[in-house]
């Protein structure tokens, strides 16, 4: 029973995690392309004055999705072209099962591994899974009986072909210096030191797969500078030039979850995923008071920052409004104090009191997956950085750059790396 | 219980890849028959085999025939029915019929053989470790012979052009 509960339990927070990212992506790609484009960005939908920078637009979108008509257009084949949008998006969910969040916890004599299915086959999980992502777009595109959208799934589907090879060339060069196909046992291989000093990232030991790993996760995710199947200046929109309301929002969901779940693959082989640079999973429960301190306060010192932040906002813009809105700054700044002062009242707080031996389990649990979070947010940033910085691939770029760069450099890499592995293996 | 239900979906996504007049149709129905067939070698221990299965046919040789048949661009009109009479059709039902309940009673004849699998069955270190040892010229030629494949096909179409 209790083994149910668990399972449930981190399935229901790995997709609560996953799907509260699409929102704050959504955010960071109006509020970033605004920033890289000199403009404000959206700064007007409130909810009685609150408008969170732009971020409560993104509850106007949802009502608006979900309100409009589902249209369905009178030439389309009716079954596929209902079934593509939840296609798009159920694979892309699937994958998050084997993403590991944090070190496997030892709690009541219990081993609770931080992922929700610890499969053998680990991050070929993720491959196949999203393998499968392309039907939809496929579907979508074929079923909507509509040249532009015809062409949208072609493109994709070509494009996903192509870059799935080196993508899994990428990802073997991987395996071999980590010896494991399993994701938590090469975030665990992670944790050593090179040279005493070096943490072992896959970005260090794996330069040139990360450079073929990355350009084909973003290929995947069919973001600029890969997204020819939209590409709206061509074709439009592409695949989901016919559909509606939800429909649509679907598609449009199922790429951030799409950006989320190729970040976090990229942090997980990459940059350590979970591990604390210099803080191995032991060394953060022996100084789990510490820890659990520097985590307070940096809370606390983080919330007192922006509930300053908000002082100066709201004095820039009293009297600019003259309605609710004028009340943001106040109404944000003091719920930021409030939080500091409790966050710095338990900081003074865990001085008078031990930790048990579970809890100190669990707050290097907290400690790692606020890591693994924080490289998250910075690579979904990083998707969004490159979609406002770079133009389009032109179609035939798109095919050189990926048959005969990518998969070139994927092999000289593979190469590189098994002769490293037997030099050192000779010793 | 999860077996019947995979191999139900297997089954009916051979069925109707037969007998489904679209191409297009057909194909996706045959999308459904190797997912549910990778459920089913997931359900035999043979994780790896089961992640190939997707990976390889459903995910990038069936895209690939999807994607031809989209660019064909069959009008429905060259779709026309099969020349296969209604009494053919029968005959060739009860025929697979007949054959399928001999295969079933063959094959239940057999002496079971039931041996204990090791923790390493169907794991990639297994599978990696049996191609590289014991199949090791197998699996070669098996490659060689792909690779040439591949040149041939290229070499052909070249000619076309």
């Amino acid at each position: 029973m209790t083994d149910y509960l668990i399972i449930t339990g981190k399935a229901v927070f790995i997709w609560a995690i996953a799907l509260s990212f699409i929102p704050l992506l959504i955010w960071f790609e109006r509020k970033g392309a605004a920033f890289i484009q000199d403009r404000a960005g959206p700064n007007r939908a409130a909810v009685a004055g609150i408008r969170l920078a732009g971020l409560v637009h993104n509850i106007a979108d949802v009502i608006k999705l979900l309100l409009k008509e589902l249209l369905v257009p009178p030439h389309v084949n009716r079954l596929y072209f209902m079934v593509a949008p939840l296609l798009g998006f159920t694979f892309i969910l699937l994958a998050f099962a084997v993403i590991p969040w944090a070190d496997v916890l030892e709690v009541a004599g219990r081993r609770i591994s931080m992922q929700v299915a610890d499969l053998n086959a680990g991050v070929l999980f993720v491959l196949a899974v999203t393998s499968l992502n392309v039907y939809g777009i496929v579907l979508a595109g074929w079923s909507s009986n509509n040249k532009f959208a015809l062409l949208g799934g072609l493109r994709s589907t070509a494009q996903m072909i192509s870059y799935e090879i080196p993508l899994g060339l990428g990802i073997a060069g991987v395996f071999m210096a980590f010896q494991s196909v399993q994701l938590n046992e090469i975030v665990r291989g992670q944790g050593e030191l090179l040279w005493g000093f070096l943490p072992k990232w896959g970005l260090i030991v794996q330069p040139l797969g990360f450079v073929v790993f990355l350009a084909a996760a973003f290929a995947e995710t069919n973001r600029n500078p890969f997204d020819l199947p939209e590409g709206e200046s061509e074709i439009v929109a592409g695949y989901h030039v016919e559909y509606s309301g939800i429909r649509f929002a679907l598609f449009y969901m199922g790429e951030y979850a799409g950006i989320v779940l190729s970040s976090a693959m990229i942090t997980t082989l990459f940059f350590g995923g979970w591990q604390v640079p210099w803080l191995p999973t032991d060394a953060l429960v022996a100084h789990a008071p510490t820890v659990l301190r520097v985590l307070l306060a940096a809370g606390g010192l983080g919330a007192l920052v922006f509930a300053l932040l908000m002082v100066v906002f709201s004095r820039r813009i009293r009297g600019a409004f003259g309605d609710l809105r004028e009340y943001e700054g106040h109404v944000l700044g003091i719920f930021n104090i409030v939080v500091a002062a409790a966050l710095l009242i338990m900081f003074i707080w865990s001085y008078s009191i031990t930790l048990p031996e579970w809890g100190a389990r669990v707050v290097a649990a907290v400690a790692q997956v606020s890591t693994f979070l924080l490289k998250l947010v910075f690579f979904c940033w990083l998707f969004i950085w490159v979609r406002w910085s770079l133009p389009r691939f032109r179609y035939d770029q798109l095919m050189r750059l990926g048959w005969k760069s990518m998969i070139p450099l994927a092999f000289v890499n593979l190469l590189a790396t098994g002769l490293v592995l037997l030099l050192i293996d000779r010793g | 219980m999860a077996f019947y239900i995979l191999a139900f979906f297997s089954v009916l996504g051979g069925v109707l890849m037969v007998t489904r007049r679209n191409p297009l149709s057909g194909a996706f129905a045959l999308v459904l028959s190797l997912v549910s067939l990778a459920g089913l070698f997931a359900g035999l221990a043979a994780e790896f085999v089961f992640i190939l299965q997707v990976l390889v046919y459903a995910g990038a040789i069936m895209v690939l025939i999807i994607f031809t048949i989209m660019l064909l661009n069959l009008n429905p009109i060259e779709l026309y029915e099969a020349p296969v009479g209604r009494f053919h059709t029968v005959v060739l039902v009860v025929l697979c019929a007949i054959g399928l309940a001999a295969f079933i009673q063959v094959f239940s004849q057999l002496p079971s053989a039931v041996t204990a699998i090791g923790p390493d069955f169907g794991s990639i270190e297994g599978v990696g470790e049996l191609m590289l040892t014991r199949y090791l010229y197998p699996f070669e030629l098996v490659s060689v012979l792909l690779l040439v494949a591949i040149v041939g096909v290229v070499l052909l179409a070249k000619k076309v052009i």
